[in-house]
């Protein structure tokens, strides 16, 4: 489908942008780096209960921040050289575009994910890795769901006054229901025993939730987003 | 096809409690120039926004007219060329690179020979069109700017401040473009505090003043002295 | 018509609190449970009380959301002003209702469970519903010219966020709803002191709401006629 290509288009460009400088991705890795050094300040690893019981928040409490960073920043881009504008002047739908950009988005954050499991994995001595399948799922959706609604978000701030501060004082309230079905989700996974039934429960949820904002999304992007 | 006639309609714009635009109406036809003038925050650009589809009018219309029949959405953005303050280039990518994006985007064609032509006719230096835009100086990202822009052979061209950060000789040139795309029968809107570079180009002269029409008249030409004359007299 | 229509809610309001109160502290019997000859321990006695105002306010927060929600959508698609002064007012008067649902609810928990907070379901609930409605007065307030457009936004998805958000919050130590529930179940006399309160309380949002929404109106018309007024050079 033509909308699809040039989404495809578009989140190709972003990504290749990115890839360019890197500068998203390093400094996200970095920041979620020093977030897991603060976690096992906090948290005592020898604890193993302890840190069984903590460790899922600790996931998505790295997402939610990194991922709304990388928002900030990533469309931040767009408004250096007014490039938005350009996209949203040319013939490519809008829908398009968000698409693009939303993509984009998810890959970033997943990028983010890839460093941040395996480091709390090993600097924690969490067993994230107990269920990678049913985890790799979960994040995926979470990834999915910050950034498509992160993206909405984002580009209707692009010329608003206070983007910076409103951008987490929207998203974080609409990403409740994500955030806390992700942590269920991983917490079931690294229980002792593992509730796998559980985990796949809500990660039914993030499945219904990601379709249901996707839908959301495609239909008020435009809206919200043209002046 | 081209446009071939623009009309603004009764067109108004209020943001929250602050009125951009009050009921503006205006006509503007292909083969001319038209200069946007006025002060600062009387609406020129919300205006230009309201144009180029990125704004949605409060009131009133914009019809787009190519020989007669409406044009609408994405075929009318087919037709816009814009040209800003800001380059509207991505400065990761080279010259080249933007230009493949966006001919992409517009559908149009790539191939590598063009695009130098087109890099070419704006000026822009060979050993420049293979580095990063962010390498560039004001001067090079604004024929960048203007390369994107004519790249899709725009038959409305809305240029908000061009000559703004360029030197003499760079104002003079993009000046003469744009007298060759009003030639080439293209609807130039041109909105500027610059009357020196589009004197004895412009044609059709709108005034705005608090976000409605103040002044509008058309002539075969004017010069320096007479937009000055003009603009004092019914810009404030 | 429409200038009776604050003073008539505004006396129905008043009526039907003074009534519900009349029957939550008069009519209603204390709550107690009686085993083995003794009064049971944990009975909440007088404290029981504030589950009217409580589970009343509650309500009321689910109503502003989808208030919000649903007259956002309408603005978004047809942007007239005044389905976006709804939904601001709205959530203005619902914020402060809400500021009250968690104290009550905090002070019910004290009473029962012996702790100001716990995260059960219902407190979480109306925390979450709250913190939306909060989002949005400070999208409102700090977005400068284009707040109206991006709190809409927020209210259309915090809206859908809804059902997730009860799916979410589960079943836990909080009185059983439904069927089950406790208003059910409740003797006669209770229920009507119940359905008293909420029906006293949906009024009196519905009164500050549009108390709220005619002083909106009202600075906008204010404007705009001296906006005329500046056009036309009768005012300075």
């Amino acid at each position: 489908m033509a909308l699809l290509r040039q989404a495809g288009r578009v989140a190709w460009k972003d990504l290749r942008v990115e890839l360019r400088s890197k500068e998203i991705v390093m400094t996200m890795v970095f920041f979620a780096t020093l977030l897991v050094v603060i976690y096992s300040f906090a948290f005592p690893a020898s604890d193993i209960e302890l840190v069984r019981g903590a460790v899922p928040g600790m996931l998505w409490v790295a997402l939610a921040f990194t991922g709304t960073i990388a928002l900030g920043r990533a469309f931040d881009r767009e408004r250096e050289n007014d490039t938005m504008r350009a996209l949203l002047l040319s013939p490519v739908p809008r829908l398009a575009v968000f698409l693009g950009k939303a993509i984009a988005m998810t890959a970033l954050i997943l990028a983010v994910a890839v460093v941040c499991v395996p480091l709390l994995a090993l600097w924690l001595n969490a067993p994230l890795f107990a269920h990678p399948g049913e985890l790799a799922l979960a994040v995926v959706l979470g990834a999915i769901g910050i950034a498509f609604i992160g993206s909405v978000f984002a580009a209707t701030l692009l010329k608003v006054r206070s983007r910076d501060v409103l951008l987490p004082v929207i998203l974080y309230p609409l990403l409740v229901p994500l955030f806390v079905a992700g942590t269920k989700a991983t917490a079931a996974l690294v229980a002792e025993p593992s509730n796998v039934e559980l985990a796949w429960f809500w990660i039914r949820f993030l499945g219904i939730y990601d379709a249901v904002f996707l839908v959301l999304s495609l239909w008020t992007f435009e809206s919200l987003v043209i002046e | 096809m081209g446009l071939d006639l623009v009309e603004i309609k009764q067109v108004a714009k209020r943001y929250g409690s602050e009125r951009a635009l009050a009921g503006v109406t205006l006509e503007l036809r292909a083969g001319s120039m038209c200069a946007l003038l006025g002060h600062n925050g009387a609406g020129k650009t919300t205006l230009l926004g309201v144009l180029s589809t990125l704004v949605r009018p409060s009131a009133g219309g914009i019809a787009y007219r190519a020989g007669g029949k409406l044009v609408e959405d994405e075929d009318v953005r087919r037709e816009i060329g814009m040209l800003a303050h800001q380059s509207l280039c991505y400065g990761e990518l080279t010259a080249l690179e933007n230009l493949e994006l966006f001919a992409g985007l517009y559908d149009v064609d790539r191939s590598r020979k063009i695009l130098d032509a087109l890099l070419e006719r704006v000026g822009l230096d060979v050993r420049a069109r293979t580095r990063a835009a962010r390498t560039y100086s004001r001067g090079m990202l604004q024929r960048l700017a203007l390369a994107r822009a004519l790249l899709t052979r725009p038959s409305l061209v809305l240029l908000d401040e061009p000559f703004t950060g360029l030197d003499r000789s760079g104002a003079l040139s993009l000046g003469e473009q744009l007298g060759e795309l009003k030639a080439a029968g293209a609807i130039v809107v041109v909105v500027t505090h610059d009357l020196e570079a589009i004197a004895g180009r412009c044609d059709h002269i709108a005034i705005l003043r608090r976000g409605s029409l103040a002044f509008e008249e058309r002539a075969d030409t004017y010069s320096y002295e007479q937009l000055k004359d003009i603009y004092h007299r019914h810009a404030n | 018509m429409k200038r009776l229509a604050v003073p008539i809610l505004a006396a129905l309001s008043a009526i039907t609190l003074a009534v519900s109160i009349h029957y939550i502290f008069v009519k209603a019997p204390i709550q107690y449970t009686i085993m083995d000859g003794r009064l049971f321990q944990s009975s909440l006695f007088f404290n029981q009380k504030i589950f009217y105002f409580h589970v009343a306010q509650a309500f009321m927060l689910f109503a502003a959301v989808g208030l919000a929600g649903i007259t956002s959508a309408i603005f978004l698609k047809t942007r007239n002003p005044k389905w976006d002064d709804i939904a601001a007012a709205a959530v203005d008067v619902a914020v402060l209702f809400g500021a009250v649902v968690l104290a009550t609810g905090s002070i019910w928990a004290k009473a029962a469970w012996d702790v100001w907070w716990n995260w059960e379901p219902r407190l979480t609930m109306s925390l979450l519903l709250w913190l939306i409605l909060v989002g949005y007065a400070l999208v409102r307030k700090f977005a400068g010219p284009s707040a109206d457009r991006v709190a809409a936004g927020m209210a259309i998805f915090g809206m859908v966020g809804v059902p997730f958000i009860y799916k979410m919050v589960g079943e836990d130590s909080h009185p059983p709803s439904g069927a089950d529930g406790v208003v059910m179940n409740l003797g006669a006399e209770y229920k009507i002191a119940f359905l008293m309160s909420v029906i006293a309380f949906l009024l009196w949002f519905v009164t500050l709401t549009i108390m709220r929404v005619q002083t909106t109106r009202a600075e906008r018309e204010a404007r705009e006629l001296r906006e005329r007024g500046l056009d036309l050079g009768v005012l300075q």
